[in-house]
């Protein structure tokens, strides 16, 4: 089959590689109708997550037809029409118990390397490395999923996939940004990034209750999809002094709950951004937290920092002080995708979300390299790519 | 004295105070492997200085002459000092960095063998260098051995143990534990183990290498849904004994399941630790066993992925992965 493989730093290319096939009887393969790239592979693309191998099947956010089940499958069949969860849980561990699916104890078989890095090891994910399982991910034709008793969620007929596809991974994930944030009547919610998370947190927030919702973000074409879709004041830090205009925006009291959905790879104006690139090339610190800082600074006292955006390692200059004296909490976690799909489908279908209006570039499989490239330097008013195998 | 061994060391008793020798009590100084490891710290990155920065001179005064050839050597065994020393002063564990100063002393006996037959070597001053360097490695030796912790210096026996929270009953567990068939399925060494009678089992396995073993081994100890010890039969290529213990958890968080293992080692802890420098780990060998047995035992199957397949029972990290490891050592350097 055809998949898009990782071939190193900087390297993206769609190649023939064996088709996937039923190592296990709890397995499901999966013929792939629609997949996505996420903002996440950027940060693979860019060299910041450890343990990728060349040659290794890239892609977490795809969906299609159930071609093949192993013997002991039960809740799915050949032709079933599924969304694959990006995190791999077994559904019996204590953590799949709790819900926590993203902390599943036994989906890792790589577990080990997590543990080197992170203490314990969270679920092995698909196509996120080797310290997070080695499974071969889904920008491709064809997709072995494990545990397929757990995680893929079956979508009646009549729903396009484009308007499901994304329950995968980020509309679950700006979701659970959203609800960490306890929103409370009255509330304002800032949220660092109007990428494709970043929107869906900002809806979230919106559907969940909030006053207002305040997104930040340096391209204007990003800030205008903010405002059309949820409705978002909006503020370019490009251009404004942000701390003083979310005080300003805010009756001086700061945003009840602030939600970085950027990650690792933060950008900001100034000499600081330099200081940070160059500790992190020579690896003095793994993640860049410009974002971060900003979000626990501008939150009002007592207030909620969600982070959804990735973090992979070790952050410097991290404003613990305004957290312990100001009684901030901070709430994270990669989402527990497997807990939201069916609400979050059932608001789809109500007609509440359509996730659809993300999608800024529809590709061809093989058009992937050229995908990564325009998401990754934003270029044509690059959102979400959508690419079909 | 106090035993300040971590937990993990719990295995020995502290080897302080009295020797008994030929019958009279004689009191011996405290060897404080800890401390001496310190000082053979600050020795390496003092000799790797003098090393890198005058060689010649060095050369001349151990009597190995100064020819361009010998510099370098003498350079690049330098840099090795440096990084034992910084290695031993700067982790909390500087195990692992002795024993790489006992093989670092060992490569010096090598150089300075391969330089005897040289013209510019000078025998005096030869041998002075030469039994210094034989003095020192003992010191690494005795040093490395009794850090090391996992076996009692010169016994020659490597003790490993884990523990891990499973989500069944102390009786699941137990009866999937003692039903011979399932050990392979989560024992990656293990290819095979039949049952010869109500207690003995015949096990094959495949040793690092590719090298396949065969035993007999006995049940010692049988208490269902509690604990089940073992040990190999006279005749086994590595003498081995174990025990595997279930212990509730609290409230519904099911059953702690507690490993230990014994083996003796020819070369004791210095060959376990040597092991573990080339990927090998004994420790993290049992670890991954244990969760692949939580994996087993709670969902029925053991997970596999194509592209851990592979790797699974082989602890070696990307390159990237030990850059990250490298990031967390320094910054748990720069916090202490």
């Amino acid at each position: 089959m055809r998949a898009t493989c990782w071939m190193g730093k900087g390297s993206i290319q769609v190649q023939q590689v064996p088709d996937p096939r039923i190592l296990d009887d709890g397995d499901a393969i999966v013929r792939i109708t629609a997949t996505a790239i996420c903002g996440s592979d950027l940060h693979l693309y860019n060299g910041f997550v450890p343990t990728m191998k060349s040659g290794d099947v890239l892609g977490h956010e795809f969906m299609g037809e159930v071609m093949e089940v192993g013997r002991e499958v039960k809740n799915l069949k050949v032709g079933d029409r599924v969304v694959v969860p990006f995190p791999i849980a077994c559904g019996a561990c204590a953590m799949c118990r709790k819900s926590l699916f993203s902390l599943c104890e036994n989906s890792n078989p790589n577990a080990w390397m997590a543990e080197k890095l992170w203490g314990y090891s969270p679920a092995g994910l698909f196509g996120y490395s080797h310290m997070l399982g080695g499974f071969p991910g889904g920008q491709a034709e064809y997709a072995r999923v494990p545990f397929a008793d757990v995680g893929p969620l079956r979508i009646p007929a009549g729903l396009p996939d484009e308007k499901v596809l994304f329950l995968s991974d980020i509309l679950p994930t700006g979701y659970m940004g959203a609800e960490m944030c306890n929103i409370d009547k009255g509330d304002v919610i800032a949220v660092w990034g109007a990428g494709p998370v970043g929107l869906f947190a900002m809806k979230s927030a919106q559907l969940l209750g909030a006053e207002r919702v305040i997104a930040i973000d340096r391209f204007p074409y990003r800030l205008q999809r903010a405002r059309e879709i949820s409705g978002a004041e909006t503020l370019n830090y490009q251009e404004v002094d942000l701390h003083e205009a979310l005080r300003e925006l805010t009756g001086g009291r700061g945003p009840d709950a602030c939600i970085d959905a950027v990650g690792l790879e933060a950008h900001m104006p100034g000499p600081l951004y330099a200081y940070d690139r160059v500790k992190q090339a020579v690896g003095l610190e793994t993640d860049r937290t410009f974002a971060l800082r900003q979000a626990i600074l501008a939150c009002r006292s007592g207030g909620t920092v969600s982070v959804i955006g990735v973090y992979g390692g070790f952050i410097d200059k991290f404003p613990m002080g305004a957290v312990v004296n100001r009684s901030l909490t901070i709430r994270s976690g990669q989402c527990h995708v497997q807990r939201y799909m069916k609400p979050l489908l059932e608001r789809i279908e109500k007609g509440e979300i359509d996730p659809s209006v993300v999608i800024s570039h529809r590709l061809r499989l093989d058009e992937a390299p050229h995908g990564y490239e325009m998401f990754l330097h934003k270029q044509d008013d690059c959102v979400k790519v959508v690419l079909r195998p | 004295m106090v035993n300040q061994a971590p937990s993990g060391h719990q295995f020995d008793e502290p080897r302080h105070g009295l020797d008994v020798a030929g019958g009279v009590a004689v009191a011996a100084r405290a060897f404080d492997p800890e401390r001496v490891a310190r000082g053979l710290g600050w020795f390496s990155l003092a000799l790797g200085s003098v090393e890198v920065l005058a060689p010649a001179t060095l050369g001349r005064v151990i009597g190995t002459g100064r020819s361009p050839l010998g510099r370098t050597v003498m350079r690049v065994f330098g840099l090795r000092e440096l990084a034992a020393g910084v290695g031993i002063l700067t982790t909390s564990r500087p195990a692992r960095w002795m024993t790489a100063r006992v093989a670092g002393d060992v490569a010096d006996l090598a150089a300075l063998v391969l330089a005897l037959p040289m013209p510019s070597t000078r025998l005096g001053r030869w041998l002075l260098a030469a039994s210094s360097v034989a003095g020192v490695l003992a010191l690494d030796a005795k040093c490395a051995q009794q850090l090391g912790g996992h076996a009692g210096p010169g016994r020659g026996t490597a003790r490993y143990r884990r523990r891990i929270t499973i989500h069944r009953s102390a009786e699941d567990l137990y009866r999937g534990w003692r039903d011979s068939t399932n050990l392979p399925r989560f024992m990656r060494r293990i290819e095979s183990v039949r049952a010869l009678d109500e207690r003995r089992s015949h096990w094959t396995a495949t040793a690092p290498g590719g090298l396949r073993l065969e035993w007999d081994s006995e049940i010692t100890d049988e208490r269902p849904g509690q604990r089940l010890a073992w040990k190999s039969l006279p005749g086994a290529p590595i003498e081995t004994s174990g025990v595997v213990r279930f212990e509730r958890a609290p409230a519904d968080r099911g059953t702690e399941v507690i490993v230990e293992l014994e083996y003796a080692l020819p070369g004791g802890d210095v060959a376990a630790q040597l092991l573990t420098l080339i990927g090998q780990s004994p420790e993290q060998q049992l670890g991954d066993d244990l969760r692949r047995f939580k994996q087993l035992m709670e969902t029925g199957r053991v997970v596999v992925a194509e592209g851990a397949s592979r790797d699974v029972g082989q602890p070696r990290g990307g390159r990237e992965l030990r850059r990250g490891r490298g990031v967390l050592a320094l910054l748990k350097g720069g916090a202490r």
